[in-house]
Parts: structure tokens; C-alpha cells; sequence
């Protein structure tokens, strides 16, 4: 681990049993959060990105198994006692989820989930933990905050619930915070605002972020770093400048074509990307993405690439045949 | 002169809908789902519906098809006033008319099998030969990207979301219908299985010759495939005109805040601070005058006392507004 590395993954891998066989929903990743950085983590539905969030956060399913290391602050997780890891989860490691709906509990006040967040953690009495609930709930926006805390979830918008959300997630100063789709079930006059006040309250804090996504647009001016996953690895990690700037891999880029431009013609045919995800019940034994690829040659079909440094700092792909590198060189 | 002048309000529409209002009773309260709501649709065109949730925009989709009764307005299909309609005359109809719903796996029957699922439109309007009706289901499965053969004996849950939104497509087309509303056709997909999605909806616009009214949440999803856009804001339309010009000179401060808030998948474009400008009012008591005004930066008294009426500011491009920006 480096210094300031405050997060690290190392060969993680999720598997879940199924009917159908074992569904490797991780497979060997990789990651660092250095400490008030923010890592986008960015794949489609069943690329295994929540998956790792659980990992990460010792919040996987009851029957899946998970081998590899996490290390956050200096702690292994996969080490610590279900008592010390409560002890870590919602005090120093923070969630949000994507339906602040089902985050929040329904028969209790936002009041109650608050404060007693604060006093389980913080060690509060009722009068500095109701005082420090008014100033989290204008912390993030919300207008008549003393008011809100006799209010019940379903008596507010979903923008306003996953305020709260955030509100609980940053109550006790979490060291990180892990957003999984925080704006997905939201408006996007919502979203903005949302992420607008995930990155200021970010700021204020010091705090690091990994923020899981399925649009590559929440990450791109938002992030630090991004991953991004494919049937469950990590298929191209960059600095977010460089991913944009100089993306490797070709499900990146076609990720990325395959998005409707606001700034293109109507009727613009989009580039997509034929196919679909392989089963992941049913590994393949190259490349996951080959089937889908326009690349793809002999050598795809046959081995899986590894997560390799690129050229430039930082900058990792899995790809025998790159964009942008002529074949053959560097590998 | 200009409303003359735009080729979006064709003297030839195929779809006119003429001051809709929708309401639905909540207890003893009134959802304004729809206050008056005029647009028009001509002959091959798509017309981009957005607007945020609970703006009224399904509720409208649904209006026009019938299948939610407005209380008072017309909806005019070629010539005809659909909502004097009843029974078996607005039944032959719907087979020119068809809906494709947003979660395309809720919307296929989970026990019956793809064959029928897609014949059934075809025994609802009586074609009655067995051998024809198959040769319909194969062409419209065929024109959406499936194998018949694969296809017509399986159940919904042996497909991914994307190929029962091509299943739902085969449903719609298999009528031989002129116009179709999509509600939300693609929000539920994955990225690389969404543009496939609009490909073919666009593919088969061409193909069969359809009118679309297409609504969405999502600006660039709309731009990507519609001729002209309406916004649509609390019940009520806010700006219409045509894709390009819209997107590029919105005249509604709404429609500028919704261009403004869609994350561009670009680092170097510094996502713009937003102005909180809050959440959008409850429709079972919108506020007087202009409903965006409690959200508007351009807001003033004039805008609480009255209502702003859809007017020309450009060609083609209309604007209910009484500060438009331009």
C-alpha cells in the first residue's frame, strides 16, 4: 500500500452460487482510493460494479464467497469481527444507494434515523444529536430542516429522500464515501443537484468517493479516476483525463460511441455495439468482450488479457489489440 | 405568418391534439395531470415529448390513445375526433394505433408464449386465418432482429431486457399500425443495448412508414431520433420546435435548465455549478400564472398573475413564456 492510499482492493473475486452454476460476479480486481480522491467505477447491469461496492463494504450475500484482500485505513476487512466492521460501516465507510426509497426506513421519522445514527456512532445526547441533524439536513439542501426530522420518508420527494440519504451517509465524517448510482432514480435537474452536492460536501470534508455508474457523462467531470468494468473485471482503469483522452480499450470506446450526443444531428444513426453481455454463469475463455468487438482477433478468442500498464502513467488496459497502439507493439 | 411558415404544424396532420385536460382524483383532491395541452404531429414525423417525472407526459401519451379519458380537449387521428369514439369504432381504431411501454419485460405476459403474445393483436382484429396470422408474427419477429424459429415457442423470461423490447416492437408493428406512441422505450436498457434499440426504432420508422410521438426523460435520447421536441413542464407545454434549433436556442428558461443538467461525457467540460433552483411543485396544487415560475430565475409578478401562452419566437418554435431568452 502507498502512502495515502486509503482504500485497496486486491484480487477480489465474488462468486455466487446459482441454479445454473457458480456466477463469478467479481473476477480479480484491482483498486486503489487514495484518501479525498474519488474513483468512478462505470459498467452496464451485471458488470459486477455493485457487487464490488458490497465487497468492499462486507455487504455481500449471505451464500457468495469472497476471497482477496480489502485493506481500508490500515484494517483488512475481510479480518475484522462483525462487531468491529459495524463499528466502521456508517461511522468511517459511508453508502448511499441508488433508491434512497428502500435505504430508508419507512415507520421511522427522518428525525430518528439521524440522530440515531449519531448517537450510535458519535456518542451524541439527544439534544447535540437532534442540533447536529437540523445542520446535516441544511447541510445538503433541504429547506426547513427542524421540520423535516417529523417527517417520514414517504412524505418527501425522491430528490429530497436522497438528501437524506446523504445526509445519514455523511453524518459521522466518513473517511469514504461509496455512492452506488446516487442519481440513477432521479430527474436530471435532480441529478445535478445531487452530484453538485456530493462533490462540494466531498470537498469540505476531505473525504474519498468512489462513485459507481452506468454513464460514462456523471463520471467524466466528476472524478478523479475511472475504472471501467466488463463481466465482472476491470477492463481499462485511467486517470479520467487520460481514459477520454486516450481510451485503449475497445469497450470503452464503444461504450462511450454508443451514447446519443446532445450536440449531433437528429436522426444520426449510433454506433452500437451488437450482442449482448456474455452469461456469467458461462465464463468464456478469452476475452469477454471479444464476442461483442470489433477488433477481435485469434488470440482474443483463445486468452484472457490481462489488467496491463499502458504507456502513460496510471493508465491500464485489458486488451491484446488496443486502440490507437499498431498490433504487435508493446505487447 | 410564421406558424404558417414552419413545416411542423403541417396543414395535414396526422395527429392534433387540441387543448387535452387530464385529471385524476386523489381522495378528494385533483391531480392537474394535463391542463391544456395542444400539439400537433405530421404525417412521418417524430415528435420528441420531455419533461421530468410527474410532468404529465405518459398521462398524455395515454390520453391521446384513449386510454386514459381526458376531461375535456380533442384528439384528432386523421380527421377524426377519437375521444367522441366509444367501442367497437375507437377498437378499429387502436389497430392504427399502438403503444410501446417503457419495462419491456413487465409488459409481455410472463406465462404465455412469444408466438402468441404476437399473434394476439392480429385475433383481436379478427384475422381469422391461422396460416396468416403465423406469416405476420415471422415478419414482424424477422423485421425487429429475431429468429422466428428461436423465438415464438419461448416464454418472455428466456430474454435479456433489450430483446423484449424488440419483442414489444414486433407487438406494436405487427398490426401494420401508422402511428405509435413510445413511452419511454429505452430507460430501462443498458447503454450499448439502448442505441441498438433506437436504431431499430428508426429503422423501422423508415421501413413502415410510422408517426411517432416519442417520450422521454432524457434530452440527447430525444434529440437522437425526434424531428421536433415539446417540453413539457407540470401538465402543461413550455416550448415546441424543431430538434436542432431548440437544443441550440432554447427559449424556455426550463428548457436551458434541462439542456444545462445533462452530464457530458467530456472531463474537459466542467460540469456548470447548478443554481438550486429546488424541486418541481405537487400537481394537486400547481402554482398560479406560469407553474415553473417558482423555479425560474426570470421570474416576476407578471408571471404569478398570467398564464404564458404558447407563442411563435422563431420559426417554428414556439414558447409559453413571458420572458423568453430570445
Amino acid at each position: 500500500m502507498t502512502e495515502g492510499t486509503l482504500l485497496s482492493v486486491e484480487d477480489v473475486i465474488v462468486d455466487l452460487p446459482t441454479p445454473r452454476g457458480n456466477l463469478r460476479a467479481v473476477d480479480r480486481v484491482d483498486l486503489t482510493v487514495g484518501a479525498g480522491r474519488t474513483l468512478g467505477v462505470v459498467g452496464e447491469s451485471g458488470c459486477g460494479k455493485t457487487m464490488l461496492s458490497r465487497a468492499i463494504l462486507q455487504l455481500l450475500p449471505k451464500k457468495a464467497k469472497l476471497s482477496g484482500r480489502v485493506m481500508f485505513d490500515g484494517q483488512d476487512l475481510l479480518q475484522l469481527s462483525p462487531e468491529r466492521l459495524r463499528k466502521l460501516r456508517g461511522r468511517s465507510l459511508a453508502v448511499v444507494f441508488q433508491d434512497p426509497m428502500t435505504s430508508l426506513n419507512p415507520v421511522l421519522t427522518i428525525g430518528t434515523q439521524l440522530i440515531e445514527t449519531l448517537q450510535e456512532h458519535l456518542e451524541l445526547d439527544m439534544r447535540a444529536a437532534t442540533k447536529r441533524s437540523v445542520e446535516l439536513l441544511a447541510a445538503v439542501g433541504i429547506p426547513a430542516p427542524e421540520q423535516r426530522l417529523m417527517q417520514y420518508p414517504h412524505q418527501l420527494s425522491g430528490g429530497m429522500r436522497q438528501r437524506v440519504a446523504i445526509a445519514i451517509a455523511l453524518s459521522c465524517e466518513p473517511k469514504l464515501l461509496i455512492a452506488d448510482e446516487p442519481t440513477t432514480a432521479l430527474d436530471v435537474t435532480i441529478q445535478a443537484q445531487i452530484l453538485d452536492l456530493l462533490a462540494r460536501e466531498q470537498r469540505r470534508r476531505h473525504m474519498a468517493m468512489i462513485i459507481i455508474t452506468h454513464d460514462l457523462g456523471v463520471v467524466a467531470g466528476r472524478t478523479d479516476e475511472v475504472a471501467v468494468m466488463y463481466a465482472g473485471r476491470v477492463v481499462e482503469r485511467a486517470p479520467t483525463p487520460a481514459l477520454f483522452k486516450k481510451m485503449r480499450m475497445p469497450y470503452t470506446e464503444a461504450l462511450l460511441a454508443a451514447l446519443p450526443k446532445i450536440d449531433a444531428a437528429p436522426h444520426t444513426p449510433l454506433p452500437a455495439i451488437s450482442g449482448r453481455p456474455p452469461d456469467p454463469t458461462r465464463p468464456l475463455k478469452g476475452c469477454s468482450f471479444a464476442p461483442r468487438c470489433r477488433y477481435a482477433w485469434a488470440q482474443c478468442q483463445v486468452e484472457k488479457p490481462r489488467l496491463e500498464e499502458a504507456d502513460s502513467p496510471g493508465h491500464q488496459f485489458a486488451c491484446f489489440r488496443p486502440i490507437g497502439i499498431s498490433a504487435g507493439a508493446g505487447a | 405568418m410564421m406558424q404558417q411558415a414552419s413545416p411542423a404544424v403541417s396543414s395535414d396532420p396526422l395527429l392534433d391534439v387540441d387543448n387535452l385536460v387530464v385529471e385524476y382524483p386523489v381522495g378528494n383532491k385533483i391531480v392537474h395531470a394535463v391542463s391544456g395541452v395542444s400539439l400537433q404531429i405530421a404525417r412521418g414525423e417524430t415528435l420528441g415529448l420531455v419533461g421530468e417525472s410527474g410532468c404529465g407526459k405518459s398521462t398524455l401519451g395515454r390520453a391521446v390513445l384513449q386510454l386514459r379519458r381526458p376531461v375535456s380537449g380533442r384528439v384528432l387521428f386523421d380527421g377524426q375526433d377519437l375521444t367522441a369514439m366509444q367501442g367497437d369504432t375507437l377498437r378499429l381504431m387502436r389497430q392504427r394505433v399502438q403503444l410501446i411501454f417503457q419495462d419491456p419485460i413487465a409488459s409481455l405476459n410472463p406465462r404465455r408464449r412469444i408466438g402468441d403474445i404476437i399473434a394476439e393483436p392480429l385475433i383481436i382484429s379478427g384475422v381469422k386465418d391461422a396460416a396468416k396470422r403465423q406469416r405476420l408474427v415471422d415478419e414482424a419477429l424477422s423485421a425487429v432482429g429475431l429468429d422466428p424459429a428461436l423465438v415464438v415457442g419461448r416464454l418472455p423470461h428466456e430474454f435479456s431486457g433489450g430483446q423484449c423490447q424488440r419483442i414489444c416492437i414486433a407487438r406494436a408493428l405487427v398490426l401494420n399500425p401508422e402511428f405509435i406512441v413510445c413511452d419511454e422505450p429505452v430507460s430501462a436498457l443498458d447503454v450499448s443495448i439502448r442505441a441498438q434499440i433506437l436504431n431499430l426504432l428508426e429503422e423501422m420508422k423508415a421501413r413502415y412508414g410510422l408517426t411517432l410521438l416519442f417520450i422521454a426523460h432524457d434530452l440527447a435520447v430525444v434529440k437522437a431520433v425526434s424531428d421536433r421536441v415539446a417540453v413539457m413542464y407540470l401538465g402543461r407545454l413550455c416550448e415546441v420546435g424543431p430538434s436542432e434549433q431548440l437544443f441550440a436556442k432554447p427559449a424556455h428558461p426550463y428548457t436551458a435548465l434541462l439542456i444545462e443538467a445533462i452530464p457530458v461525457p467530456d472531463p474537459d467540460v466542467r460540469p456548470a455549478e447548478t443554481v438550486p433552483v429546488g424541486e418541481p411543485p405537487s400537481p394537486i396544487s400547481p402554482p398560479s400564472g406560469c407553474r415553473f415560475r417558482t423555479r425560474c430565475p426570470r421570474a416576476d409578478q407578471r408571471c404569478s398573475d398570467e398564464v404564458p401562452e404558447l407563442r411563435a419566437v422563431a420559426s417554428g418554435q414556439f414558447v409559453a413564456c413571458h420572458h423568453p431568452l430570445i
